[in-house]
């Protein structure tokens, strides 16, 4: 039988693969910024989950924002990493050292 | 074991495959499809979840617009210059580590909290429109967050614009204020001349017109 645990259970193992993904592709800002949309996934997943189980359409709202504002950072961040390969012709998170974080 | 169980075992395999994939692939072409994948089977579990507009919203705008301009950029942007594989092994330890960590604090709080005894509710009657219930929701107790959400889509659009947007010197403009504070003596040139002809050349002009 199918409960609450079961979708949560679900976007909390979506939400620690995109962590871990994070970590890996060290290399690469376009795979970082996937793991970021992931993660966003996992958090619209558990609201919807919700939502059903208790019987309240707040939760959905919530969702259709988090929607938008996922993609108005996808469009920034895209746009930034097209800037940053423009000046530097790398998209290497570790080349990126120039203040010295 | 009912069709719904079925499905989301399904659709949960192949979400959490192809987020996997998503993380450990390298090659951000491949990365974008499987994601365009875990959002689709993401999608038909809100479909499950009877949260239709929401569902159908997720792939029209995520797999539809979203992965479509990711996959733009990974065409513009010379990927192969940008080395992939190299120093994943450095941090995969680390990363299993915290993503464990993670998981396991976040098992625990779910499955000793009472929830897994909170069971599927009812499907809804025949006749529930779903877009209708979230319209109604958005329209009226979340109007203004709904203005700002425009807004915010307004300043994304300008700032990726003003962002990516560069002035080539081939390229033919106007400047309009440049335009409005041009001054008459930098346009006209009054010359000072003779205003007839100096006699007895006059036929050997005209011969060279």
């Amino acid at each position: 039988m199918l409960t609450l645990a079961h979708f949560l259970t679900l976007g909390a193992v979506l939400f620690c693969i995109s962590v871990a993904g994070i970590f890996l592709n060290r290399r690469n800002v376009l795979i970082l910024l996937m793991c970021i949309e992931l993660m966003l996934l996992a958090v619209n997943i558990n609201f919807v989950a919700f939502s059903r189980f208790l019987d309240n359409m707040d939760g959905q709202v919530f969702v259709f924002f988090i929607l938008t504002v996922a993609a108005a950072e996808a469009a920034i961040g895209l746009a930034i990493l097209v800037v940053l390969f423009r000046n530097r012709r790398s998209i290497d998170v570790e080349e990126l050292s120039d203040l010295r974080g | 074991m009912p069709i719904i169980e079925i499905v989301f075992y399904l659709f949960g395999t192949i979400l959490i495959a192809s987020a996997l994939s998503v993380v450990t692939v390298g090659n951000p072409i491949y990365a974008a499809l499987f994601l365009v994948l875990s959002f689709f089977s993401a999608a038909c579990i809100w479909l499950l979840l009877q949260a239709e507009f929401l569902a159908i919203v997720l792939v029209l705008v995520y797999v539809g617009a979203v992965m479509v301009l990711f996959l733009f950029v990974v065409m513009m942007l010379d990927v192969k210059a940008a080395s992939i594989k190299q120093g994943l092994a450095g941090f995969l330890p680390v990363g299993l580590v915290v993503a464990f960590a993670m998981a396991l604090q976040m098992f625990l709080v779910i499955w000793t909290r009472g929830l897994e005894a909170i069971p599927m509710p009812e499907p809804r009657p025949e006749g529930y429109s779903h877009t209708r219930e979230l319209g109604e929701l958005l329209y009226t107790d979340y109007l203004y967050a709904f203005e700002i959400a425009a807004v915010l889509l307004l300043v994304a659009i300008i700032a990726a614009i003003m962002l990516t947007h560069r002035d080539r010197p081939s390229t033919k403009k106007q400047d309009p204020s440049r335009q409005v504070r041009v001054k008459r003596e930098e346009r006209v040139r009054l010359v000072s001349m003779a205003a007839e002809k100096p006699a007895g050349g006059g036929e050997k002009g005209e011969g060279q017109s």
